[in-house]
């Protein structure tokens, strides 16, 4: 068109970004990739596979699949010059941060062309939003590899650690990945997507040249099985992932029991809440960064609208008028809102979903598509109920379905009833309102009046089924990091010398205690519990599957009202439960000495007890969460939410002292919990229901269920209304634990006794049972009026 | 008797007064952060290059009233700014851009009442119109017999558009119901001339407020409604602009009647006036990408038009001495 037709019809011209440079520096490869590994890329004449432009169909380069040698190399190269990044101290890290951040910055729009030549994604997204989202990265992390050595004084690295990131976001997943990894001292082993490794290549390519020492950081090329190979490897010391449910659950189930260190972000059905009172056209705009940002391809997405039913019909029509201004079409342009599908697969899984609804239901705008290349329009799907499997399933696609609600509580179920919980976004102009329905969505990350916003500084990731573990913050630095060993100064528990028993007195039958009740075991057995010195000390129930059942029932019914109770209630009453065990502490002591022999041990067992729940009642009103220092005009809070239900199994070390500070923990935090006492000394537990019914312990909070771990803990491993897993025993059960929690992907830690026994002893171990008790969820309030 | 015919047609797409609907502004929420997030984004989004951006520079150029609202404005300077509304561009440049057939003339020239018969004298013919600023501007504080008056009297010196200011002590303090009233006055007063509203936005307070005062303001019959005087320390912005925008395009859902908006102080780059222009086409569509229901209100902005378009013709950078002064 010339200048009068534009005079007249006042459209766009083509805006399109040169990919000339970005193809130049394919070429100077001869368009042929493969790892990098030791800081070189290794040409090898293995079997190659095609990265390809989608928005085209046409071929950019032949990158080499590793092979199980190549695997083996980088992992070997990784560990070889992991003691030297480490040792060579945080502040040499700092600068090698820096200068990658430098990097990113020189050669952002290489970098920013690349990535939508490879993946689709609109110039203007990887141009404004992944890039400098990157260079952002680098630049915190240099900070905390300048800080570890000083502020994390009782962490150390990991190790090597293989990390597999997705095609939606390639260089931003590298960057949340490698970034942290690298400040913390850890060697990387980085899968990016077959789809999009270019510029992690590319990005590999010019670290090297920045001064990244060759080994800290390899690529390893291929599909999902050169991934799967890596994270199962036996020299990986951690292992983190960006990715779907579906593979999450495989990576927990294949590294289960080998005690590698792991972190899932993963899928998300993610609720998009819209008030009556809200700002209805910028939650129309917002919906627009929400589920047409990255063509739908974003794990986080908003895909879920839950409007208020009082304007859902106002607010589709205005959203409707919207989607008709979106403009699909070739990414490299800059008018271009929604570009390519990573790849043909996933344009048509896409369309697979959507239609399991009838075409008249799905509306999409009149407008153009470009004809050849992965496009799809813009979709809306409305009135759409819980039940549907679109509002159930992640559609990852330009697609968002819709519901609608009648009140804040329902608007809260509503965003609630999904597997998944990784961010929510809620639309309100009433503070009261918006912040109380932030509090009560599960979720990871909750954008009030805002979406997708993003930062270093500010924990990213999931619960339940979304994964687990934060990126960004120093949450995430302690997903990169572990403690540093400590000296065990534990003793198991041993018969030393035979103590007379106790004297008999009347007959005292040890229940289960569930809901703030003593229940008798479903199954109807008891079993003989003998002493030290090989006389009965008694029985105790046999609990099944059914008895922790209605454990964790109790436990899932008290744990609103217990969070609701406030940090203060919670410590006066952790406080109150101390008095109480302190005032038994002679009976208490007997039945200890009583199961061990060793009366020194006991009493100071009961001592130990009391001062674990002065000390995490002292921890419940001061595990502050934080406020972030995000580049916005605005909070983001980074707030310590209680993890939910927490199943425990307990060390036979410490019968007594095991279960009140697991449960001491646990509570402080606003968490419920199912404690399964070791086996063989279950009384002291037992013995504890009249303590815990004396001290104004609301029913339900603490439940104990007598038994054999090796019964109760997959049961309790594989529940899907538990959401994380204590194993302080046994170490062999580590691996079936771990499986059998992969379905739920309920956070399992699998720890020495000492970790529960010292709990209350150092601030590691303190900090590591808190950090279990509790997830981060970051709520970004952005602020401000004016005109 | 065609006459007439075209007048009521005029009229009958002109947006009446209404009667004061408290529930249309009772509601009414504008987010801060959200608009402002929207506005930084925009001109990512969107990208005006090659033809196209010649074409829209000449198409701004068409929406611009041309203005001069200073004190030490006299009849000489006006006749020139209207020579220079009449012929914005240089001929020879229209031509190589292919452009020299269609007649571009700015959209109006904007003066003080006493300037009002000079331009119109000056540009009697061109068919371009002159717009009085008028009711007390900039402040609006004279007596209100005076300012109904004042429209009154620039109305009956030719003025086709009055650009009125309105209380914004009404504003501030809640008053809408007197807003309105005073706003239909103006109205009544400006009779076959159209009213521009001026809402002053940089002194209402908050975005929330601009979108309520947009709302009474088109309730009370406005034609257009304009974000500054020029005067106030924060004139046209791109929030104010997404939040009057917004307004204009409910208040069309809601009676089917185009307001127009006029953006007005601090917009004198091209560039700028690209942005606005996709603003536009984005959030109101096509049909208020024409001076009927879009203005710039600048003195400078045409200038650098200039400049570009000149470079669009010539391949090289322009200098401002190139171009005749207005």
């Amino acid at each position: 068109m010339g200048i009068k037709e534009y005079f007249d019809s006042m459209d766009y011209a083509p805006a399109p970004e040169s990919p000339a440079e970005a193809l130049a520096w394919l070429d100077t490869h001869d368009r042929r990739f493969g790892p990098v590994i030791g800081g070189a890329m290794q040409a090898s004449a293995d079997e190659r596979f095609p990265s390809t432009n989608p928005a085209t169909g046409e071929p950019l380069a032949e990158i080499t699949v590793t092979t199980k040698a190549g695997i083996d190399a980088a992992i070997a190269a990784a560990r070889a010059a992991q003691p030297d990044w480490e040792n060579g101290g945080g502040p040499a890290r700092a600068r090698v941060l820096y200068a990658l951040a430098r990097m990113v910055q020189r050669h952002a729009r290489l970098f920013a062309v690349l990535e939508t030549l490879d993946g689709g994604k609109p110039i203007r997204e990887s141009r404004d939003i992944d890039i400098p989202l990157v260079a952002r990265h680098f630049y915190y992390h240099a900070g905390m590899a300048q800080l570890i050595g000083s502020e994390m004084p009782d962490r150390r690295a990991h190790g090597v650690c293989a990390q597999v990131i997705p095609w939606n976001f390639p260089l931003l997943m590298l960057s949340w990945k490698v970034a942290p990894a690298l400040a913390a001292g850890n060697t990387v082993v980085l899968k990016p997507a077959e789809q999009t490794s270019l510029t992690a290549l590319l990005f590999a390519e010019l670290a090297h040249k920045a001064g990244l020492p060759p080994g800290v950081l390899n690529l390893v090329t291929g599909a999902g099985d050169v991934g799967a190979a890596l994270v199962a490897h036996p020299d990986v010391d951690k292992v983190a992932f960006t990715g779907s449910t579906e593979v999450g659950r495989a990576i927990r189930t294949a590294t289960a029991g080998q005690g590698k260190a792991l972190t899932l972000e993963l899928g998300g059905k993610s609720p998009y809440i819209v008030c009556a009172d809200a700002d209805l056209d910028s939650a129309v705009e917002g919906l627009v960064d929400a589920i047409w940002f990255n063509q739908g391809e974003v794990c986080c997405a908003g895909s879920r609208l839950i409007v208020q039913e009082c304007i859902a019909e106002d607010f589709s029509a205005r959203l409707r008028a919207r989607m008709a201004r979106l403009r699909v079409g070739d990414p490299l342009d800059k008018c271009t809102d929604i570009g390519a599908m990573v790849s043909p697969e996933q344009r048509d899984r896409v369309r697979a979903m959507v239609a399991q609804v009838a075409p008249d239901a799905v509306h999409s705008p009149d407008i153009d598509l470009p004809e050849a290349g992965c496009f799809l329009p813009p979709m809306l799907i409305d009135g759409l109920d819980a039940a549907h499997p679109l509002m159930q399933e992640e559609i990852f696609g330009p697609v968002l379905v819709s519901t609608t609600f009648r009140t804040p509580a329902e608007a809260a179920a509503l965003a609630n009833n999904t597997r998944y919980g990784l961010a929510a976004t809620v639309w309100s102009e009433n503070l009261n309102l918006a912040l109380d329905i932030a509090r009560q969505v599960r979720a990871g990350v909750v954008w009030v009046n805002a979406t997708n916003l993003f930062d270093a500084a500010a924990g990213f990731g999931g619960v339940r089924e979304s994964g687990f573990g934060r990126e960004g913050g120093w949450e995430g630095m302690t997903a990169y990091t572990r403690a540093r060993e400590i000296p065990s100064a534990s003793q198991p528990a041993e018969a030393t010398a035979a103590v007379p028993a106790p004297t008999a007195a009347i007959d005292r039958t040890a229940k289960l205690y569930i809901g703030g009740k003593q229940a008798r075991p479903d199954g109807g057995y008891s079993t003989p519990v003998v002493g030290a010195d090989g006389t009965s000390l008694g029985d105790a129930g046999v609990g099944n599957r059914k008895d922790i059942r209605n454990a964790v029932e109790a436990a899932r019914k008290a744990q609103p009202g217990w969070v609701d109770a406030t940090a203060h209630l919670r410590a006066q009453i952790l406080y109150f439960i101390a008095e109480n065990l302190s005032a038994r502490a002679a009976e208490f002591t007997a039945r200890l000495t009583a199961m061990s022999g060793d009366a020194e041990t006991a009493a100071a067992e009961v001592e130990a007890a009391c001062d674990a729940l002065f000390t995490f009642a002292a921890w419940a009103d001061k595990r502050d969460g934080a406020v972030k220092p995000v580049p916005l005009r605005g909070l983001a809070l980074a707030l310590r939410e209680p993890v939910g239900v927490i199943g425990v199994l307990c060390p036979e070390a410490a019968p007594l002292l095991g279960p009140v500070t697991a449960l001491a923990a646990a509570a402080a935090m606003g968490n419920t919990c199912v404690l399964v006492p070791s086996e063989r000394h279950p009384l002291a537990a037992t013995d504890l229901y009249q303590v815990l019914d004396t001290s104004d312990l609301p029913g339900g909070v603490v439940n104990i269920v007598t038994g054999s771990a090796e019964t109760l803990g997959p049961v309790l491993a594989e529940h899907m209304d538990v959401d994380a897993l204590w194993s302080f025993g046994d170490d062999g059960l580590a691996a079936e634990l771990e499986t059998r929690s992969a379905g739920s992907l309920k956070r399992c830690w699998v720890a020495a006794p000492d970790a529960v026994m010292q709990g209350a002893g150092t601030a590691p171990a303190q900090h590591a049972l808190l950090d279990a008790a509790t997830e981060i969820k970051t709520v970004w309030v952005p602020y401000g009026e004016g005109a | 008797m065609k006459q007439d015919s075209r007048i009521s047609a005029e009229e009958a797409s002109r947006n009446p007064i209404a009667a004061f609907d408290p529930d249309r502004i009772s509601g009414l929420q504008a987010n801060t952060s959200a608009i402002e997030r929207r506005a930084a984004t925009l001109p990512g989004r969107r990208s005006v290059k090659g033809a196209a951006q010649a074409a829209w520079l000449m198409r701004a150029i068409t929406m611009i009233d041309l203005t001069t609202l200073a004190g030490d404005d006299t009849p000489g300077r006006v006749r020139r700014l209207c020579a220079k509304a009449r012929r914005p561009v240089r001929a020879d440049i229209l031509a190589a851009l292919g452009m020299g057939d269609v007649p571009i003339t700015t959209g109006a020239v904007c003066v003080y009442h006493e300037m009002v018969p000079v331009a119109v004298a000056a540009l009697e013919g061109s068919g371009i119109p002159v717009a009085a600023v008028s009711t007390g501007f900039p402040a609006g504080l004279s007596p209100l017999p005076l300012r109904i008056a004042e429209i009154h009297e620039s109305v009956a010196a030719g003025a086709a558009e009055i650009d009125i200011v309105i209380s914004r002590r009404h504003v501030l303090t809640g008053d809408w119901e007197r807003l309105h009233d005073e706003l239909c006055q103006f109205r009544e007063a400006c009779g076959p001339a159209h009213m521009k509203a001026i809402l002053a936005t940089g002194e209402l307070g908050s975005l929330r407020a601009v979108a309520q005062a947009s709302h009474v303001a088109m309730m009370a019959g406005a034609d257009f409604i304009k974000t500054s005087t020029g005067k106030e320390s924060v004139n046209a912005t791109l929030p104010v602009s997404l939040v009057m925008l917004r307004a204009i395009r409910d208040h069309h859902r809601l009676t089917g009647y185009r307001v127009g908006y006029k953006p007005a102080g601090g917009i004198s780059k091209a560039k700028d006036s690209l942005v606005y222009l996709s603003l536009i086409k984005e959030e109101l569509g096509q049909h208020w990408l024409s001076p009927d229901l879009f203005r710039f209100g600048a003195s400078s902005l045409l200038g650098d038009i200039e400049r570009q378009l000149e470079h669009h013709a010539a391949g090289a950078y322009s200098a401002a001495h190139r171009h005749p002064m207005g």
